[in-house]
């Protein structure tokens, strides 16, 4: 097969596909004995993932490709999915499919068998599909379609003995015959597939049906191997769809489909009586808008107020900032410092070590503000918000959610998807910015990042102003309402102002189900593991800024510089710091709001007009960072501007409004 | 007996002042015809009208042909906008050039063509010709979008209208074949819909292009 180009001392390599949903992740964790994100959301594993893994003493690379329905490529994910099999050369292709969805899904092993892939079949989830009474036989299904094939369910560890058997005797040189379409599909494809001479490491037979399929990205490389021959394979491919006069793809998805039927007639038996019946209830109340509303309220209720507000902001902040670092670890470094670095000479930086004093432990030092804030403060609340995210995710709860509001999210100029990342932002904004990439269109990318970027506060600001504005009797209420209102109006006028695609709503509804709990402990540790690579060194960045500032009087200036912007909030000048270091963290900031409000420096106008200001304010350094990764430098730094004027302008009018009415 | 092409326009338009607007009569004026028309002295002579001075209304003996009337002169619209994709004032022309040889049966099988539509493209009624009475009564709904549907109800998919390629892409990645069968389990906010085991939600924008032969009840 394609092994010819791999010479045989170099590591063999397996590459895995499949629709999204099949169990690909949890095979690849098994295989390799890493994690990964294992996940019930399409397209939440967008990035390629490679491991190696030693079955039967020899060793292998193992890819895992993000989800894919066919051949012919849809979204990003797919088109990346597809890139790879076609370019990489592999010893075997391990495509897994639900067992309860064969039917649908085995097009694709027959896509894969035609491209010339040595394919291995994993008929996967098979447990599920037994208990919804269906029966599958799997040897002749074997002799049917002249490839190995197991039954498995990895998440339970079953078939996976039998799969490493296969993979350990796989014979790479037996080949097989593809399937035979109607007559006329088969002269058709032969016409084009005749003319090519070029080599594409899969089957002429699948490029010209690619190209019958008119897939542009297939026709340039294929413009790009053939050159002077190309002409002649392009009117033959123009002459068929001409004299075919109808969309070849739904024909050959038809064709695939007929296939499919005949060859699992008398293999797949079912057992009508057997249902989930409490899942499908439950799945029922999700969808239902009369019954699926107040279960969310309920949901944010309970995740975000009680466990992430109250068991992470509070209980768990309470005992790693109170107890370990500010009871233990911050006096012992700053005595530690004072004995080492002593000196307190500011002028001659070369006679005193005064100034590294303060980088380490001094107001913006690294160990008092960076490491404090990254693992005192933030991490215990972003830990119980991904934990509390990945049960959801793994239940099957989020697709619900998002057809429950897709018709509202519409008027924004979202999908019904896009509630998942805005859901998210509630934990971590940075992270959430991220994953607005799994979204289709880039308009819906853009408004999404917009609206996470003014209104949807992260879970550590959050929970620095419940217990803020909770002081104030009725402040919460305004906070809330001002940010709903921004919400909604921003939405409105983006869906109308914004050029580009309007967003199509479709997405598959996994089966409920009770999310495994090494599933989830493998996604909250692997979320967190991210964050710490990705935020971590952004506080110590912070930090570093905020010192050199402090030392430089930079600072100072910059807060000089806003200090009559505070007078327009009608707040007291000193403010003009939190604002600026809430850019550094936006919970930095509420948090400077609160040592403020416990001083007893602000009125219950202020407080609510900075929290409101602050929560709308220019996001923390490291969501723009990303903003400007996902988004680039003109679109960042336009939301950027948009988003302070916003923030600004609608605090100076909140302050004018709670003071005519006299709040 | 045929009438000629001037009197069913005049039955039309008296068939929408009368029916559809509820007035006793139009003037001439609004035919923007003389007392002496050919059309009208045509109706006259068939009892189908009545002209009183400067008024004529539509007698009951008339009321059968301006219905057939007008019925084909919405199918006309119907089959010039919905099938051949001709609009705006060209439609309109030709829907009233082509309604006129809508006659011995061509108006009953180009109804069922377009499975017995009720309103034309903009949103007024077909009166229902007899074909559309005897596909109701045989429960044969035909072929309809999934937007018609109820939830509970299911059908095999006929066919996919997706316009662009990537809509379709997607309908067939969710296994949205023609042959398939489905089930629709809610209508509202989104639709969702089962095929095998598998169940799916897409949008207003995309059940639309779905079209399903309803199962019989």
């Amino acid at each position: 097969m394609q092994t010819s180009d791999q010479p045989d001392q170099a590591q063999k390599r397996i590459i895995l596909v499949g629709n999204p949903n099949v169990g690909k992740s949890v095979l690849f964790n098994a295989l390799t004995g890493s994690y990964t994100a294992v996940s019930n959301y399409p397209g939440t594993s967008v990035e390629i993932l490679s491991g190696e893994a030693t079955i039967k003493g020899e060793s292998y690379q193992i890819l895992d490709t993000p989800g894919m329905y066919s051949l012919m490529p849809i979204t990003e994910e797919e088109r990346v999915g597809r890139d790879i099999l076609f370019n990489k050369s592999a010893d075997l292709v391990v495509h897994l499919l639900d067992a309860r969805n064969i039917d649908r899904m085995l097009p694709m092993t027959l896509q894969l068998i035609e491209a010339g892939l040595p394919v291995v079949l994993a008929v996967n989830i098979i447990d599920e599909a037994e208990r919804l009474g269906m029966m599958i036989d799997i040897p002749r299904l074997e002799q049917k379609l002249g490839i190995p094939v197991v039954s498995s369910a990895f998440a339970r560890k079953r078939g996976f003995e039998e799969l490493c058997t296969v993979i350990a005797t796989y014979d790479g040189t037996r080949s097989f015959e593809p399937f035979r379409y109607a007559d006329d599909l088969e002269r058709d494809i032969d016409r084009v597939a005749s003319v090519l001479t070029g080599d594409y490491r899969v089957s002429h037979r699948t490029v010209a049906l690619l190209l019958l399929q008119k897939d542009i990205e297939v026709s340039n490389r294929v413009a790009a191997v053939e050159a002077p021959n190309f002409a002649a394979v392009d009117a033959e491919v123009r002459r068929v769809i001409f004299e075919r006069r109808t969309d070849l793809h739904l024909t050959i998805s038809l064709a695939r489909k007929r296939v499919c039927t005949d060859l699992l007639a008398g293999i797949v038996q079912q057992d009508e009586t057997r249902r989930g019946a409490f899942a499908e209830k439950l799945s029922d109340i999700m969808m239902n808008p009369w019954t699926g509303i107040p279960l969310l309220l309920l949901v944010l209720y309970f995740v975000l107020y009680e466990f992430v507000g109250g068991f992470g902001a509070g209980t768990l902040v309470d005992l790693l900032e109170g107890e370990m670092f500010e009871g233990w670890l911050i006096p012992w470094a700053v005595q530690t410092a004072e004995t080492y670095l002593p000196g307190d000479d500011i002028s001659a930086w070369y006679q005193s070590w005064y100034w590294l004093r303060e980088l380490i432990v001094g107001e913006y030092g690294l160990v008092t503000l960076g490491i404090r804030y990254a693992v005192a403060i933030i991490l215990p609340i972003v830990a119980t918000f991904f934990l509390a995210f990945s049960v959801i995710e793994d239940s099957g709860y989020f697709p619900r959610l998002a057809l429950l509001v897709d018709r509202v999210f519409k008027r924004f100029g979202m999908s019904g998807r896009a509630v998942i990342p805005i859901v998210l932002g509630l934990g971590c904004d940075t992270m959430a910015v991220m994953v607005t990439r799994t979204l289709e269109t880039v308009r819906e990318r853009i408004i999404a990042t917009i609206l996470l970027t003014l209104a949807i506060p992260c879970s550590a600001q959050l929970g620095v102003i419940m217990g803020l504005l909770s002081a104030v009797p009725g402040a919460l209420a305004i906070w809330l309402g001002s940010i709903s209102l921004l919400f909604v109006v921003i939405g409105l006028l983006a869906a109308k102002l914004m050029p580009g695609e309007e967003a199509i709503f479709y997405m598959e509804l996994p089966p409920l189900r009770l999310p495994q709990l090494r599933n989830v402990l493998i996604k909250t540790f692997s979320r967190m593991h991210w964050y710490f690579l990705e935020i971590f060194p952004l506080f110590m960045i912070a930090s570093v800024i905020l010192w050199a500032g402090k030392m430089t009087g930079g600072l100072q200036k910059l807060i000089g510089l806003l200090e009559p912007v505070m007078l327009l909030l009608g707040l007291p000048v000193s403010t003009a710091a939190v604002f600026v270091l809430g850019f550094f963290r936006r919970d930095f900031g509420a948090a400077g709001l609160y040592d403020m409000q416990s001083s007893g420096l602000l009125s219950a106008t202020q407080i609510t007009v900075a929290a409101v200001t602050l929560t709308l304010f220019v996001p923390c350094v490291a969501q723009f960072l990303m903003m400007q990764k996902e988004r680039g430098w003109k679109v960042a730094l336009t939301i950027f501007v948009f988003v302070t004027l916003v923030a600004f302008v609608v605090g100076a009018l909140l302050n004018q409004l709670l003071t005519t009415i006299g709040f | 007996m045929r009438l000629s092409e001037k009197a069913e326009e005049i039955l039309e338009a008296l068939w929408i002042a009368t029916e559809e607007k509820g007035e006793l009569s139009i003037s001439l004026d609004q035919l923007n015809i003389g007392s002496g028309d050919e059309g009208l002295l045509e109706l006259g002579h068939h009892a189908f009208v009545e002209v009183k001075g400067e008024r004529v209304s539509l007698r009951p003996k008339g009321r059968a042909d301006a219905r057939m009337s007008i019925r084909r002169h919405r199918l006309a619209e119907r089959l010039m906008m919905d099938v051949l994709d001709v609009q705006g004032e060209t439609a309109e022309e030709r829907a009233c050039e082509f309604e006129h040889l809508l006659h011995e049966g061509v108006d009953t099988k180009l109804c069922t063509l377009l499975n017995h539509p009720t309103t034309c493209p903009h949103g007024k009624p077909i009166p229902p010709g007899v074909c559309c009475v005897d596909a109701q009564k045989s429960g044969d709904l035909g072929v309809v979008s999934l937007t018609e549907l109820k939830a509970g109800e299911s059908g095999e998919i006929a066919y996919l209208a997706a316009d662009d390629s990537k809509k379709m892409q997607k309908l067939m990645s969710m296994g949205v074949l023609p042959g398939n069968q489905l089930v629709l389990r809610q209508a509202y906010p989104s639709y969702v819909f089962r095929i095998g085991h598998s169940e799916f939600a897409v949008d207003s924008g995309l059940a639309r292009d779905i079209f399903v032969r309803k199962a019989s009840a």
